[in-house]
Order: structure tokens, then C-alpha cells, then sequence
């Protein structure tokens, strides 16, 4: 394996149970941040917070970096002004993320934690994906 | 109130966060890479533009998996309440799929990476997001419809 496959792997290792421990796998606490009407569950809030601050910090230093420790380059967005399908697409995520309680990551980790109900989501979720980019090339 | 503080949990929430975030600055300082888990999905079964073999991307989501379920295994289940509905889901993930590819990124490439960024185009759409979501659970709450 090379060294940047065991990294990855590491830090998907690291992002898996981090959803894990913060309550993030539980899509109906995740809903209970988005439906303001219920009893509300500000955990969501946590976790961000709890992942903005090393990643603030880790911009820093990227920014002071020439390439990244163990690849030849930054593979990173450019800064850019939000555009229309930006914004459309957020539109369309938000909704789906309002309907289930679940966005991607917490999604793939439903499969091994509640296997059979995780994988219907992440069938249409790849469906959606595969739908966007038969579409791309139009839009 | 009261419900809501019975419900949360603060501590576990910021430990966990913690640790998605140091997991997304090795994957940006170690590999010069986005911890963006929808475009690491798509690159990794072959659903993005790249045309070649993305291990990166594999291995990411390998992990991912694993993570959670050596996690589970070892400190015992983690909750996980899924909708009843099928069709919820189904509907649900068709819109979570197509919605993150074209605003190119979801809750952790624009959420987390994006917002830390101060990248004005993470935080609108973050922004945006976190509205629709509460207004599609609001909505659903008054006209009765249950996942």
C-alpha cells in the first residue's frame, strides 16, 4: 500500500468515528437541529464547532506551505463567488438533508452501522449522482 | 427547553467534531486533498469527471466505513434512527446525490472544509443548506407528514 492510501485511510477512519461518537450517525438527531418546531438538539452545532477549530488552523499552515507533506500538490477549490448552481444545488441538498436527517458521509457509515435502511439512501444517493452527471454536460 | 437539553449531547459533539476536523486537516496538510465526503463518493465509484483510478478516494471511504464500524464494535451500537419511510429515503437520497454534485460539496466539503476556509462560496452555501432543511422539516410538520 502506498503511503498515501494508508493516510487516507486513516483519516476516513478518524471522520467515520467521529460521526460516530458526536451523534451525527443518528440522522433523527440530525433532524432534530433542522426541525426547529420539535425538541430542538443543538448537538450538530458541537460537532461543527469541534471540527472548524483544527481546520482553521490547518489552513494557516497550509498557507504557508509550498506542497503537502506526502503529495506533489494542493488539489483545492479556487476562491470563487457563489454562482447559480451553487446555489441551486444547496437548495436541492438541503431539502433532501430536511426529508431524512442524512448528508453523505453519515450516509456511508450507515452501512455498517444499520445496513439495510442506509442502503436504500445511498442506492438513490449514487442514482442522484450518476443523474447529475449524466446531466453535466447540459447545464 | 428542557427536552432539548435532556436530548443533546454537548461534550460527545465537540470530541467527535474534533476528530472529523483533524481527520480533514491530515487529508489537506498530508495529501493536499478536500475532505469533501460527496466528491471523494463520487470519484471513488467512478461517478466524477476525473478519469482515472482515484485510490485516494477508495481508501477514504474504505475508511469511513471501517471507522464507524470498529467504533461500534468496540464501545457498543451506535444509535442510529433511520425514516420508517422508504420512499423518505429513497426521495431523500435521489436530492442529497444530485443536490451535493452540482453545488460541489456537501455538509464536510463545505461545511466544515469550506466554512474554515472563510471560502464565501462554502459559507452560502452552508448557509443556504441549513435554511432549506429546516424549512422542508418545518413544512413537513404542518402539513402532517411523517418520514
Amino acid at each position: 500500500m502506498s503511503r498515501q492510501v494508508v493516510i487516507a485511510l486513516c483519516s476516513g477512519s478518524m471522520f467515520g468515528a467521529g460521526l460516530a461518537i458526536s451523534g451525527m450517525a443518528d440522522p433523527s438527531r440530525v433532524r432534530g437541529f433542522l426541525d426547529l418546531a420539535g425538541a430542538f438538539d443543538p448537538t450538530l452545532l458541537f460537532v461543527m464547532a469541534g471540527a472548524l477549530l483544527p481546520m482553521a488552523i490547518a489552513w494557516r499552515f497550509q498557507r504557508a506551505m509550498q506542497c503537502p507533506c506526502f503529495s506533489e500538490t494542493f488539489e483545492i477549490p479556487a476562491m470563487r463567488r457563489p454562482d447559480k448552481r451553487l446555489m441551486i444545488g444547496a437548495v436541492i441538498f438541503g431539502i433532501g438533508w430536511g426529508i431524512a436527517g442524512l448528508c453523505p458521509g453519515p450516509a456511508i457509515v450507515g452501512l455498517a452501522l444499520i445496513p439495510a435502511k442506509a442502503a436504500v439512501f445511498v442506492a438513490a444517493m449514487l442514482l442522484g449522482m450518476g443523474l447529475y452527471r449524466v446531466v453535466e454536460p447540459r447545464l | 427547553m428542557t427536552e432539548a437539553l435532556a436530548r443533546a449531547m454537548p461534550l460527545q459533539g465537540v470530541a467527535g467534531g474534533l476528530l472529523i476536523g483533524v481527520s480533514s486537516a491530515l487529508m489537506l496538510l498530508g495529501l493536499g486533498r478536500i475532505a469533501g465526503v460527496s466528491g471523494l463518493i463520487a470519484r471513488a465509484v467512478g461517478l466524477a469527471r476525473a478519469a482515472s483510478f482515484d485510490q485516494v478516494a477508495v481508501a477514504f471511504i474504505i475508511g469511513l466505513l471501517t471507522g464507524a464500524f470498529v467504533f461500534s464494535r468496540l464501545f457498543g451500537p451506535v444509535e442510529s434512527n433511520y425514516p420508517e419511510s422508504t420512499k423518505a429515503l429513497l426521495l431523500a437520497g435521489l436530492l442529497v446525490g444530485f443536490g451535493s454534485r452540482l453545488a460541489s460539496g456537501c455538509t464536510s466539503g463545505h461545511g466544515i472544509c469550506g466554512v474554515s476556509r472563510l471560502s464565501v462560496r462554502s459559507i452560502a452555501a452552508t448557509a443556504t443548506f441549513i435554511v432549506f432543511g429546516a424549512i422542508t422539516a418545518a413544512l413537513m410538520r404542518a402539513l402532517g407528514i411523517t418520514q
